[in-house]
């Protein structure tokens, strides 16, 4: 990993079968793992949003990058690293009760973690807790210290860029305008 | 049930025709009988060549869509029949030729089930298909059909897969023709960008020795003319990769010749001393440029491309001109001030008559010792007035062929140029001879890609179609052997080939042949294959230790050219 950076590659595409094997065939390519994964509708209806996060040199990202995005399905690929980005990942623990109790006050880790009680019952409590892969895992970390960790989950990045513009939206735009203009109908 | 209704297989049909396709290669099977029974009907619009395995299919529509600019049909079965096509699939993704291939597939309630010849078709063809995809019902038939001709044929073309499964061949529908014409997520030619233009001329404007690069884009754009005219106007020396051949004529004052690990001397060292070089509609494959680290690193880049994910793949630019070259090289064109590079182009002179006189003067005219293949190669493209589409197998065949054989028109070379496919040759031939049949088709292949899909001379003896084939026998797999005996101490592992009698195999499918040993009746023969009507095998047992030069071995600098007399 030495000389890597840790890329967001941002992709939209139209809710099709086969596009995420589409997109991890790529990578597969040029021998890049994948380390986290997240895919959800955006807030445009009809279209995914996948983010992709991966250590790479810049590059091989930048090849990666245009030949998702040269993909029939695809909107639109892009990529950043950290410093141009919002980004959070969301994590879960699960701990057995009656050993968090122990502990005397759990407000002292909810609040030191900003972290949530999502359900508490007699046998376990779980905690969510949103924030960067290290502040996850510091939280992981002194759980499983001092109480015991059952079962733990976290989610792929999920993430904004910082930039004024949304990519997205600008981009159809302008392919609705080509449309309008070649007079052709959208199918 | 509406009188209206027709089948998702007679869709199909109308479908193909709506879109302008009248040949169909295949082969039937369980998956696609619906589809086949419904050609029955339709045999008058749509011709069928029965090929003898699906591969042969893919490569016949593969040379049929090279000659014509059209895209070729492919109609096969599911299961073996559908895994048979991968490697045609594949050549005509790495080559960017626009064939559509249909398949049959399990009725839709058997997916995932690992039912009697299904495979997942789809998952299989993704990594090697500009768009794969799956109909499950006969209301999709249309809407697909159009949707895979639009991506096939437009921007960067390649191969589509429909994976038709058997019940949406046989559900009835309301059938009404469709168009795609746009697809929201699928840009096949991006906006030409003004200033890329601008700055692209003012570069060359000012360039001193600029050297041009033609690759297949070229063709498939029909930017021959517009080619013509840049260079013309500002004095360029181009040279070509395989697959840009005959877009410039071979006797085209400005046409440098052949790039890459066989090409011409000049053209590759050139490459390595331009100031300026530019690229239109070719890929830097390492083929062209060996090792990329000092390949063309004085030089300033442009490059002219559809596909916005060639730039800087491998060469980094200094300007990418993105955009279809029919407007892009014609936009810069109109930018160029008139120009002479009069040193600049006489200092290739020497080079083509090093290589004349170290490389091809024995190659092409020797005076004793066994046939030459660069002899056979030029003795039938001057048989043919340098008119003929020449079609190759891979190997040493195809790299004489292209060395040697000239052109006067665009379109007139077949060649698995990127995949290197061997046993292209004969059904890519076959396809050629359909897409072109005004034009004759010389087919040059070796004794071992001709065993590989040699059963596709029963595709010729059941279609009728003539294709002039010339086998150069050396009884060896000839280009490995090459590579043995330069860099694997002559240790001719598995290359040496007990041949059957090939002119014998010829007549079985009735098919006139004729082997030639001799120098003296090269030349008859030669003749005797152009006057036939039909098809006709000549075999010409040439050099069994043949060499290919020049050469410059894999992944090492352009400049390092062996020459083979050293």
């Amino acid at each position: 990993m030495e000389n890597k950076t840790l890329y967001t590659i941002t992709v939209f595409s139209e809710n099709t079968v086969g596009l995420l094997n589409q997109i991890t065939i790529i990578f597969t390519r040029r021998r890049l793992n994948i380390e986290t994964l997240s895919v959800s509708p955006s807030a445009i209806e009809g279209i995914h949003k996948f983010t992709i996060t991966a250590f790479s040199d810049p590059d091989t990202v930048e090849k990666v990058v245009k030949q998702i995005d040269k993909r029939v399905g695809i909107i639109k690929a892009y990529c950043n690293v950290n410093e141009g980005l919002v980004h959070q990942e969301i994590a879960m623990y699960k701990v057995a009760t009656d050993r968090l109790l122990q502990l005397g006050s759990i407000e002292d880790i909810v609040s030191r973690y900003n972290a949530h009680v999502v359900e508490m019952t007699g046998d376990f409590t779980v905690f969510s807790k949103t924030g960067h892969y290290a502040d996850t895992q510091a939280m992981f970390k002194e759980l499983s210290e001092r109480v015991g960790v059952l079962q733990f989950v976290r989610s792929g990045r999920v993430a904004i860029t910082r930039e004024k513009v949304e990519r997205l939206s600008d981009m159809l735009a302008v392919m609705e305008e080509k449309v309008k203009r070649d007079q052709l109908p959208d199918q | 049930m509406s009188e209206k209704q027709i089948t998702g297989s007679e869709a199909l049909m109308r479908s193909l025709i709506s879109e302008g396709v009248d040949t169909i290669f295949g082969y039937p099977g369980g998956a696609i009988m619906p589809v086949f029974d419904a050609l029955y009907d339709y045999k008058k619009q749509l011709r069928h060549v029965l090929v003898r395995h699906e591969q042969g299919a893919t490569h016949a529509a593969q040379g049929y869509a090279r000659v014509s600019g059209r895209t070729g049909v492919v109609l096969i079965t599911s299961g073996p029949g559908a895994t048979n096509t991968i490697t045609g699939v594949a050549d005509a993704m790495i080559d960017s030729t626009p064939i559509v291939v249909i398949a049959g597939q399990v009725t839709s309630s058997l997916l995932g089930t690992d039912a009697f010849q299904e495979i997942d078709l789809v998952g299989i063809t993704q990594p090697v298909t500009k768009w794969a995809y799956q109909i499950r019902s006969a209301e999709d038939v249309a809407w697909a059909v159009a949707r895979a001709f639009h991506i096939a044929s437009t921007g960067r073309p390649g191969p589509v897969v429909l994976d038709f499964a058997k019940d949406a061949q046989i559900n009835r529908i309301e059938y009404r023709p469709q168009k795609v014409t746009h697809i929201r997520s699928y840009i096949p030619v991006p906006e030409p960008d003004e200033s890329a233009i601008a700055e692209a001329a003012r570069i060359i404007n000012g360039a001193k020795k600029p050297l041009a690069l033609v690759g297949q884009g070229v063709i498939i754009g029909n930017v021959e003319k517009e080619l013509l005219a840049f260079l013309n106007k500002a004095d360029i020396p181009a040279g070509s990769t395989i697959l840009g051949l005959s877009a410039l004529p071979s006797d085209e004052p400005l046409n440098v010749g052949m790039l890459g690990m066989h090409g011409n001397i000049a053209p590759n060292l050139k490459t390595n001393e331009c100031d300026v070089l530019i690229a239109i509609g070719m890929r830097f494959d390492d083929r062209v440029t060996g090792d990329l680290k000092t390949y063309a690193r004085q030089a300033r880049i442009i490059h002219f491309d559809i596909d916005p994910s060639e730039i800087n793949k491998n060469v980094k630019t200094t300007v990418a001109v993105l955009g279809d070259a029919k407007e892009t090289l014609a936009a810069v064109t109109r930018l160029l001030k008139e120009n002479r590079h009069t040193e600049w182009r006489d200092s290739f002179k020497p080079l083509y008559d090093t290589e004349m006189e170290r490389v091809v003067k024995s190659e092409l005219y020797p005076v004793e010792g066994p046939v030459k293949m660069g002899e056979l190669v030029n003795r039938v493209t001057e048989a043919t007035g340098n008119d003929a589409i020449m079609v190759t197998d891979v190997g040493q065949n195809q790299m004489m062929a292209v060395r040697y054989f000239k052109y006067n028109r665009t379109r007139s070379v077949v060649t698995s140029g990127g995949l290197g496919t061997m046993g292209f040759g004969l059904p890519a031939a076959i396809g050629a001879k359909i897409g072109a049949p005004d034009r004759t088709v010389c087919l040059f292949v070796g004794d071992g890609g001709l065993q590989m899909t040699v059963q596709e001379l029963g595709t010729i003896m059941q279609s009728g179609v003539e294709v002039k084939i010339i086998l150069m026998n050396n009884s060896y797999l000839g280009m490995v052997r090459q590579w043995q005996e330069l860099f694997h101490g002559k240790r001719y592992s598995e290359t040496p080939m007990l041949n059957p009698d090939f002119v014998k195999i010829a007549e079985a499918y009735r098919i006139p042949g004729r082997k030639v040993t001799e120098r003296a009746d090269l030349d008859a023969a030669i003749a005797e294959m152009l006057d036939v009507k039909g098809s006709y095998l000549l075999e010409v047992v040439v050099e069994k230790k043949g060499m290919v030069y020049p050469m410059t071995p894999a992944g090492t600098c352009v400049t390092n050219i062996m020459l083979g007399d050293e």
